[in-house]
């Protein structure tokens, strides 16, 4: 398998007033193609500035961070932008859609930065990844006429059109009731089993045992990390959840 | 990421945002309205008193005799009131290069009677030349002849004021002997009406003679009170001056280190002097418009900081989707640069339309020119630009990871 994430000795310091704050103090692991990884740990243990080093957002203080095989540490802003938009999809806790824009359009965004893509294949592309989320049919509906696990979608969707190397998902169920939680659970797991590599970070500990992976950060170490032996099916699960009456 | 894109993406904001858009297009519309009208109304007024001035013949030059001392220093000499002949004329008739026409000027007053009506006025003796000097036409019969100047015919040409006078009854005066002075004279020719000039002056009140006429019969002396004449062009009046001088200090015969015996004055002056004045009201008008255009490009600039603030976090995540900093300052520039330039368009139609009423409703001259119209465009593109830098900057500038979680 071909890795597509590789962290050597990955360490981040702030600076706050006159402290050094040591967010990540010395992270490795390689995460391979094909992969469903959950990186998991309590608030402070560093998770959130591991996940902005994955998605190219942030800089390691010292360390190696390979992307699909491609050195992010000397790159400059404007690199890492480019590589953000072809190799990364991001998956975020509040959907982050644009405004008074329809599905289609905001699933087009990634591709409106990447002057290699016609306008015609921009719409072709983000018709086929809303599809693929279940939205054929929703295709011009507005973010604001869509429900939370629709808008979530949509993300996903955007996440995919650009075909990127990682889907990079931040507490994506965590504005979501339980049912649309794994309903966005059995999306996840149906691009793993098509090969996608995903890494989900969460601090629900519920979402590991549907991952193929499972990290866990504590205080900016890495104190867990195994596979997953008895993954669980989330479609299995949400056919036993009742359904909403409401 | 290609142009195309990026001006879908500004276009799409403004669409989201349309009244905010358009209150903060109002500052420039009001602008650019004001700037386009006062520069018509301005333009209007300009164009107006050069064609006044143009009436009254505009490429005129005037040689009178004398030393131009300016105002204070007069030291008329009977010397230098007779410094301008006949000679004179004809060598500048003969030499010139630059002139359409040339006639002496020589005056005399006196009363005119024609039956029992008389009329106090004077009769000026010219050449036909004179006609197209003072931009005079002969409305019913005709200008005195050649024959008649070689001949110090006693014929005239008289004015409409004249014919008002002397034939009340509404005679036709042609063919009519009037009588100056005692002298006997035929009017051959009445001349076009002109009305009053900017001056106040009716330049009707006019009766032309046969300059020769004017000299021998009347005033009995060999010199002239002056002598008029038109540039081909006004662009030459200046080479026109400076030919004719020559002329006359040859004439003259006056030697290098001595002063002009004579004094040229154009009408040229007088339009130029009238241009600079209005030029620099028009800009006085202009400058107070453009204040407003100012006021509207910060309101702009307000507006887009604003909504910089705002938009954090869809910046953020187009950020974290893949956009450059370049391409959130384009975006953001392109944005203000519509609002302008789009403000500005509605801005011309509109200070276009407020000119056509003034100019229809208020009876003002006011000329919509084709280069204030590119100004106003040019202004807009340079106050989107100035005013929508810095908020597009900060923009730019945003951390995507603080800005993706801004609440």
């Amino acid at each position: 398998m071909k890795p597509i994430i590789e962290l050597e000795d990955i360490r981040r310091e702030f600076i706050v007033g006159e402290e050094v704050v040591k967010a990540l103090r010395g992270v490795s692991f390689t995460i391979h193609e094909g992969e469903f990884v959950t990186i998991m740990g309590t608030s402070g243990s560093g998770k959130s500035t591991l996940l902005n080093i994955l998605g190219c957002l942030d800089k390691p203080t010292s360390g190696e961070y390979r992307l699909d095989g491609t050195p992010v540490r000397t790159m400059s802003k404007n690199q890492r932008a480019i590589l953000r938009n072809r190799k990364i999809g991001f998956v975020f806790q509040s959907y982050n859609l644009l405004a008074k824009t329809t599905a289609v359009e905001n699933v087009e965004l990634p591709l409106m930065y990447n002057g290699e893509v016609s306008a015609s294949e921009r719409r072709q592309r983000a018709i086929t990844a809303l599809t693929r989320v279940g939205l054929g049919d929703r295709l011009n509906h507005k973010s604001n006429q869509m429900s939370g696990g629709q808008m979530q979608r949509v993300a996903i969707a955007r996440a995919l059109v650009n075909d990127p190397a990682v889907i990079l998902a931040d507490e994506a169920t965590g504005n979501l009731d339980t049912r649309t939680s794994f309903e966005i659970l059995v999306l996840f797991q149906e691009l793993h089993r098509e090969g996608r590599t995903i890494i989900f970070v969460t601090h629900n500990p519920e979402i590991a045992q549907y991952s193929s992976r499972n990290i866990v950060l504590r205080d900016g170490k890495i104190r867990d990390d195994e596979l997953n032996p008895n993954i669980l099916d989330a479609a299995k699960k949400l056919a036993e959840l009742p359904v909403n009456d409401d | 990421m290609n142009g195309t894109n990026l001006f879908k993406i500004a276009l799409k904001a403004i669409a989201n945002n349309k009244m905010r858009s358009f209150l903060t297009m109002l500052g420039i519309i009001i602008g650019v309205a004001s700037v386009i009208t006062m520069l018509a109304i301005g333009q209007g007024s300009k164009q107006s008193i050069k064609q006044n001035i143009a009436e009254m013949g505009s490429n005129m030059i005037m040689i009178n005799p004398g030393a131009d001392r300016g105002p204070g220093g007069a030291r008329m000499s009977a010397d230098d009131a007779q410094s301008l002949t006949l000679a004179d004329y004809q060598t500048i008739v003969d030499q010139n290069k630059y002139l359409a026409a040339v006639s002496p000027n020589v005056s005399s007053g006196g009363q005119l009677i024609y039956g029992n009506n008389n009329y106090q006025t004077s009769v000026t003796g010219v050449s036909q030349g004179y006609l197209e000097i003072r931009q005079l036409k002969v409305e019913s019969g005709d200008m005195f002849t050649d024959a008649d100047i070689k001949a110090s015919a006693k014929v005239c040409v008289i004015g409409k004021t004249i014919v008002d006078e002397l034939f009340p009854s509404g005679a036709d005066p042609i063919g009519q002997v009037v009588r100056f002075n005692k002298i006997p004279m035929r009017v051959v020719g009445v001349l076009k009406s002109k009305g009053y000039n900017s001056m106040g002056m009716d330049q009707d009140n006019i009766v032309l003679a046969p300059y020769t006429t004017v000299m021998k019969r009347m005033l009995a002396q060999t010199y002239l009170s002056g002598i008029y004449a038109s540039a081909i062009t006004e662009e030459i009046t200046q080479l026109a001056i400076a030919d004719v001088t020559e002329i006359l200090r040859t004439n003259h015969k006056l030697r290098e280190d001595e002063e002009d015996d004579f004094s040229i004055r154009s009408q040229e002056e007088i339009s130029s002097m009238m241009d600079s004045t209005m030029s620099m009201l028009t800009l006085l008008l202009a400058a107070v418009a453009g204040i407003s255009l100012v006021v509207g490009g910060i309101g702009i600039m307000n507006i887009m900081y604003v909504s910089v603030t705002e938009r954090t976090r869809e910046i953020g995540l187009r950020m974290s989707v893949g956009a450059r900093g370049i391409d959130i300052l384009s975006q953001f520039l392109i944005e203000a640069i519509m609002i302008s330039v789009t403000g500005g368009v509605i801005g011309v139609l509109f200070g276009f339309g407020t000119s056509m009423a003034i100019k229809t409703l208020a009876n003002w001259p006011a000329t919509v020119e084709a280069w204030t119209v590119v100004l106003a465009f040019v202004v807009c593109t340079i106050t989107g630009i100035f005013f929508g830098w810095y908020p597009a900057k900060k923009a730019a500038n945003l951390d995507p990871i603080e800005a993706i979680r801004y609440e």
